[in-house]
């Protein structure tokens, strides 16, 4: 069975602006490797918990020292629009 | 012979018998560079003037006494996914062009303070996600041994410069095979150490279950050497291996004797070109007659490796580039809203094998997909871990082709993402499995193009990796070098 891609939603989640033939390029592409990747679904893997760490290493701790940070400046110096040592964007909703 | 071609081991007897400073070594990786660059792109900045600067003072040092150890006043290349304070760092992204990393990586800091000269930035695919580094934004670099065909990648700057004598040695990093395939599409060795053992700390990240650090060299001595300096835990990064750096040097030379080598059914067959095979074969015969002992095994799980792989890492890739929004650095591309600022800015900056990923990783991790996907993938893995500590009762080692292919021609892959992707079927088991692994130069087929093997080894089993990759290396007496480095007529 083919894999139903809603391409338009996942383009949108991803945050990426695409044009109606990119998207429809990519869609075609999504499903000839997820058909291929599907084959991890054939597996009974009952009894296996998912891997985070391969080594199985957990929560791990480091001491709590104060260090100095990074220039504050050197930092600023890559924002595309800095202002009054922010980082500037436009409004987040329509209208305000 | 150039001091470009030496090893690192050869150039450090150099500079401490004074028959060459660190400024000569720079001066003969620049001078190669300088005739090899046109056509190869291995490097996306040379910083002539940070490289001559850490030479002078190398020597400065050397002079008066201060050894800072076996990379002191060496020349190398590093991938440009590694952040380099004052240094551009692109990930060979437009998303990130113009970038200046206001911090070094913790290898960047440990190779500083180990007397390094950081020659400059090699290319890569962007964000390091393919394997021929032809998804470069800055253009594709070209294999040495011949520039109609691909260096492998996606640290293919690295592996090209590494063979050709723009640099001693080299770092890059690997996800799914990004140091080993390229190692040996070149000619050079190529090693990934067990996950954790080297900071990913200032490595732009990619797929963060995978990725891992490792070396670039001539040989697997230069390997080693270039991994133990830069080896170790560091705070910084949470995933980072607490417990020692196993000790490699003590049985480095001690041969194959009484190695138990398996040898992977699953690695082997069709796809496989018959001077890999033939490679393969003759390698094992060599080690088998001086007291290896060979055992074939059967690793249901390495079928699927891949599958799994194309749902863990675009996943955990798709994550880790959300960070890329236009908000921080790199490039922006206005729009009425935030989201539309970001959308726009995404989908101009990122090329078409990272949108790719991101949204096979977006969809494999959404509501009602995650389970059947990302997490079913997950669980295999562990099953494939599984499998291979069972094999590591019976076997110390396993060894395969690192590619089922030599070097392919420019362009033969771009079309068809999933042919592409097959480049990586013999490394991505050790990626999945964090397992150590390295890639040996060990001849070359009729066409002249390299040929490597790989050899595997459990977690933290770098010492008898090592000691198995050196008895292989000393076997084929591999010492042929691209033409391209000759001196110009």
């Amino acid at each position: 069975m083919p894999i139903e891609i809603d391409i338009v939603h996942v383009a949108r989640l991803a945050r990426l602006a695409l044009t109606p033939e990119e998207l429809e390029r990519y869609r075609t592409q999504l499903g000839v490797i997820l058909d291929h990747a599907a084959r991890v679904q054939a597996v009974d893997t009952t009894g296996f918990a998912p891997t985070a760490h391969p080594l199985g290493l957990t929560n791990t701790f480091r001491t709590d020292e104060v260090r100095s940070p990074l220039d504050r400046e050197e930092v600023l110096s890559q924002g595309p629009l800095v202002r009054d040592g922010y980082f500037e964007v436009p409004p987040a909703l329509e209208g305000t | 012979m150039s001091l470009a071609d030496l090893t690192i081991v050869e150039a450090g007897v150099r500079l401490r018998s004074g028959e060459a400073s660190s400024v000569d070594l720079l001066n003969a990786v620049i001078e190669r560079a300088s005739f090899t660059e046109a056509q190869l792109h291995c490097y996306l900045t040379i910083d002539h003037e940070g490289a001559r600067r850490a030479a002078e003072t190398a020597d400065r040092e050397m002079a008066a006494g201060t050894d800072r150890g076996l990379l002191h006043g060496i020349p190398l290349a590093l991938k440009d996914n590694f952040c380099t304070r004052g240094l551009a760092t692109t990930c060979s992204s437009q998303i990130l062009a113009g970038y200046v990393p206001p911090y070094d990586a913790t290898v960047v800091s440990r190779l500083r303070s180990g007397g390094v000269v950081i020659v400059g930035k090699t290319n890569l695919d962007e964000f390091a996600m393919g394997s021929s580094t032809e998804n470069s934004a800055f253009g594709p670099t070209r294999n040495p041994w011949d520039p109609e065909r691909v260096p492998g990648g996606s640290s293919g700057g690295s592996a090209a410069a590494v063979a050709v004598g723009s640099a001693l040695g080299g770092f890059g990093s690997d996800t799914g095979g990004s140091i080993r395939q390229p190692a040996s599409l070149c000619g050079v060795v190529g090693f990934k150490p067990t996950y954790g053992l080297v900071s990913r700390y200032g490595l732009v990240a990619f797929a963060s279950s995978l990725d891992q650090i490792g070396p670039l060299a001539r040989t697997v001595e230069d390997a080693l050497t270039l991994f133990e300096a830069v080896a170790g835990h560091d705070p910084l990064d949470a995933t980072s291996f607490p417990g020692e750096v196993p000790e490699m040097r003590a049985g480095f030379e001690a041969g194959p004797r009484g190695i138990r080598v398996g040898v992977v059914k699953q690695l082997s067959g069709d796809g496989y070109e018959q001077p890999v095979a033939a490679a393969m074969s003759q390698m094992l015969d060599r080690l088998t007659n001086d007291g290896a002992e060979i055992v074939e095994v059967s690793l249901p799980t390495f079928d699927l490796a891949l599958s799994c792989y194309y749902l863990i890492a675009p996943a955990e890739a798709s994550a880790n580039l959300a960070r890329f929004d236009g908000v921080r650095y790199g490039l922006r591309v206005e729009g009425e809203t935030v989201e539309e600022m970001m959308a726009r800015t995404r989908a101009e900056g990122f090329g078409p094998e990272v949108i790719r990923r991101i949204l096979l990783g977006t969809y494999s991790l959404s509501a009602g997909y995650y389970d059947a996907f990302y997490g079913q993938a997950n669980r295999l893995r562990t099953k494939l871990i599984q499998e291979l500590d069972d094999i590591h009762r019976r076997v110390d080692v396993l060894i395969s082709p690192t590619s089922p292919t030599v070097a392919f021609e420019l362009g033969a892959r771009t079309q068809d993402p999933l042919a592409m992707y097959l480049s990586d079927v013999c490394t991505i088991p050790a990626d999945l499995a964090g397992t150590p692994a390295i890639s040996v130069p060990v001849g070359l087929d009729e066409r002249g193009l390299p040929i490597g093997l790989q050899v595997m080894a459990p977690p933290l089993g770098e010492p008898i990796m090592f000691r198995m990759a050196r008895a292989v290396e000393e076997r084929a007496g591999f010492g042929a070098r691209p033409s391209m480095a000759g001196t110009p007529s």
